[in-house]
């Protein structure tokens, strides 16, 4: 078993998409939430392999995506006033537009700012820096604060004072109920992301069954995972099921990760949260607890509000919200590509956009 | 021990310079053409058709599994000469050290170069270098540049690229990049992935002896496979379809692109070789670099096709074809 070819056989994939069109009906649209599946869904052209009939539609999924320009340019004015520190970010933010710069940008006008692969990896940056502040530029869904809740545990057993995070976390069901609410999108079911859910636990989902008669499949990320999640998805749909599935259950549980869970909750609290091209949702995002202050860069330094706004002509916020498809954004692929990325969509290579650009028009040549 | 480090008065000119060029420098690259330490070297060259390359080298970490910024620069030079079906003779290398790097490491470098260089029976006949103050530089840049000769008969270039050629690689792809991204950042793996770095003009010299079919090469370096190939559908006006499940990548490079968000199509390489043949070679080519050790898992990935012009479709594992594009700035760890 080496546990990723295993998830790509040709044979396998044709087998159920056969049977995903032996299903065939009414119309349906379905919302992958997650970036990654966005990514994997165009990466291996599933999108264009399915039946007419069964629209794919890209949620706010990507971490990167739905942090707000003002928070980006909150980091970026930090950097730029403040000296001895060093911003530690995550790979893909780094080129992310705040409303004037990135903060390649500001790394390439000499601010001291470095790419972690985890977030001990700022920790390492404070220890062998004693003389200067690190800042952990903390952004993503439940997959990632775990990791990072950790590290500021880790942070204050060994009394590192020179470290702390500015934490823009969000959480993913709050901004499905939020979807589902605008009344905005004619929605007919979630394919759910496997790794948030690992963490949170397929449970956190059945108030959209129940609430919503929102039903959901939560899947893994290789193409067989995601196209057989679809299959389990739309079979609910046309036998008029509403359930909450778990097709990743390697990997994912009713309950999720307790552990990781308990730490989340030891260090973090619920707030209201600014999601890119959404706005506020209440109860979405995640703030350090007072007891962890000291480690909260927010309370540590002054980092001011932002000037919280978008580039002129993004669509990204509609694009986020599904009610927009990357090819109907104007900028798309003129103004706005990879190589110079107007709005988030198009930066993160698991932003709506970007997988709408890179892997183009995919053509099936099996299916039929 | 005190640990010897460069100075900057090593760049001066003066009694260190000359103590440095000596002691490192001559001692591994000595040879008939450098060791009277002209200001140019002079020497005679087969009548034949010259290809002449440069090439900067920045890698960093300077030592990594499989290699070091020296055996790369000689390497480098050396199959950017050989993908065009030259036969590389002579190298300069140019030094740009920055003050306070261990004179010790220094020397694992050029010693290094030294050795890739006779191995590959090339001479190092001219050089430089230049010391910069510390926090200019990263440690050690090198730059080499190399002449070769390319035998009559011997015409390789995209241009005579036509639908219905054959696309060839090498071996595994994506062992430099995953080798260097690892070491760079600590991880470990199970099964450490080691650089490919190696000169290949013998094995392009094994291929071209053996079939009159080639049309191209190239050494898919920085960017890739898919940046290749797109450089080479572009260049021939031809487009280009390569098979996922046929392109050889060790197991544990895909497992490490998944935890890092990197594709290995993307993966820098440095002892790979791409060849374009007609579909009448493919056999004999596929045959010879097999026999070679650096392309004894060489294998045919894809076809020349007359459309998408100047595209490169990638038919993915689970039966689709898709746009595989040029690499669009650099590859980023992703957040989860």
């Amino acid at each position: 078993m080496k546990y990723i070819d295993e998830f790509r056989q040709r044979e396998a994939a044709q087998g159920i998409l056969k049977k995903i069109y032996a299903l065939s009906g009414k119309k349906v649209n379905i919302m992958e939430i997650c970036g990654t599946h966005t990514h994997a869904i165009s990466k291996y052209g599933i999108r264009n392999s399915l039946p007419s009939h069964i629209r794919l539609i890209s949620g706010p999924g990507c971490p990167v995506c739905v942090t707000s320009a003002g928070d980006i340019n909150r980091i970026i004015e930090f950097c730029k006033r403040e000296k001895n520190t060093i911003v530690a970010t995550f790979g893909d933010m780094m080129r992310v537009p705040g409303t004037e710069s990135s903060l390649q940008e500001q790394k390439a006008m000499g601010k001291d700012i470095r790419v972690v692969y985890s977030p001990l990896g700022a920790l390492d940056i404070a220890l062998a820096n004693p003389g200067k502040e690190i800042i952990l530029y903390a952004v993503g869904f439940e997959t990632t604060v775990p990791t990072v809740a950790a590290t500021i545990l880790l942070a204050k057993e060994k009394g590192i004072q020179n470290f702390s995070a500015f934490t823009l976390h969000k959480l993913t069901p709050p901004a499905m109920k939020a979807l589902l609410d605008s009344g905005e999108l004619d929605l007919h079911g979630f394919l759910c992301p496997g790794h948030v859910t690992a963490i949170i636990g397929a449970n956190a989902y059945k108030f959209l069954a129940e609430e919503y008669q929102a039903p959901c499949v939560v899947a893994g990320f290789e193409p067989l995972d995601a196209i057989h999640g679809l299959y389990m998805l739309i079979k609910q749909l046309k036998e008029d099921r509403v359930e909450i599935e778990i097709q990743y259950k390697r990997v994912v549980t009713w309950e999720g990760n307790t552990r990781a869970q308990r730490i989340l909750e030891q260090v973090f609290e619920i707030c209201d949260s600014n999601w890119r091209g959404i706005g506020k949702i209440p109860m979405s995002g995640l703030r350090l607890k007072n007891e962890f202050a000291d480690f909260d860069a927010e309370k540590k330094f002054v980092i001011e509000a932002g000037i919280d706004e978008e580039p002129q002509g993004c669509a990204c916020g509609d694009v986020l919200k599904g009610l927009l498809t990357p090819n109907q954004c104007p900028l798309f692929g003129k103004i706005c590509t990879p190589e110079s990325p107007v709005g988030p969509c198009m930066v993160s290579f698991e932003g709506t956009c970007a997988a709408y650009y890179t892997y183009g028009i995919s053509q099936p040549i099996l299916t039929g | 021990m005190r640990q010897e480090r460069i100075l900057l008065s090593h760049g001066s000119g003066g009694k260190l310079s000359y103590q440095l060029i000596h002691e490192i420098f001559l001692k591994a690259f000595h040879n008939e053409f450098l060791s009277p330490l002209n200001d140019q070297a002079i020497f005679n060259l087969p009548t034949s058709r010259l290809a002449f390359t440069t090439d900067s080298y920045v890698v960093n970490p300077i030592f990594f599994p499989g290699g070091n910024i020296g055996k790369l620069s000689v390497c480098g030079t050396i199959n950017d000469l050989a993908v065009g079906g030259a036969e590389p003779l002579y190298l300069s290398a140019s030094f740009i050290i920055e003050e306070g790097i261990l004179i010790e490491e220094l020397r694992m470098v050029v010693d290094s170069m030294a050795q890739t260089a006779n191995h590959a029976k090339v001479k190092i006949i001219t050089g430089d270098t230049k010391v910069v103050e510390r926090g200019k530089g990263d440690k050690l840049f090198i730059n080499t540049s190399g002449i070769g000769i390319v035998k009559d008969g011997i015409h390789l270039s995209p241009l005579l690229i036509r639908p219905g050629d054959v696309i060839l690689v090498s071996g595994h792809l994506g062992d430099h990049g995953i080798a260097i991204m690892c070491h760079r950042e600590g991880i470990q793996m199970e099964s450490p992935v080691q650089s490919d770095c190696a000169a290949l003009h013998e094995l392009v010299q094994d291929v071209i002896s053996r079939s009159h079919g080639i049309r191209a090469m190239r050494d898919p370096t920085r960017g890739g496979l898919a940046t290749t190939l797109n450089e080479l559908a572009a260049s021939s006006g031809c487009g280009m379809i390569i098979k996922e499940e046929d392109i050889p990548i060790k197991e544990e490079v895909k497992g490490a692109c998944e935890i890092l968000g990197f594709d290995p199509l993307y993966l820098a390489n440095e002892g790979k070789l791409i060849a374009i043949v007609s579909k009448d070679s493919a056999g004999t080519v596929l045959e010879a670099m097999r026999k070679n050790p650096l392309g004894k898992d060489a294998s045919i990935i894809g076809t020349v096709v007359g459309e998408p012009r100047g595209k490169v479709l990638l038919e993915t594992s689970i039966g689709n074809r898709r746009i595989l594009d040029m690499l669009s700035g650099e590859q980023l760890p992703r957040i989860c």
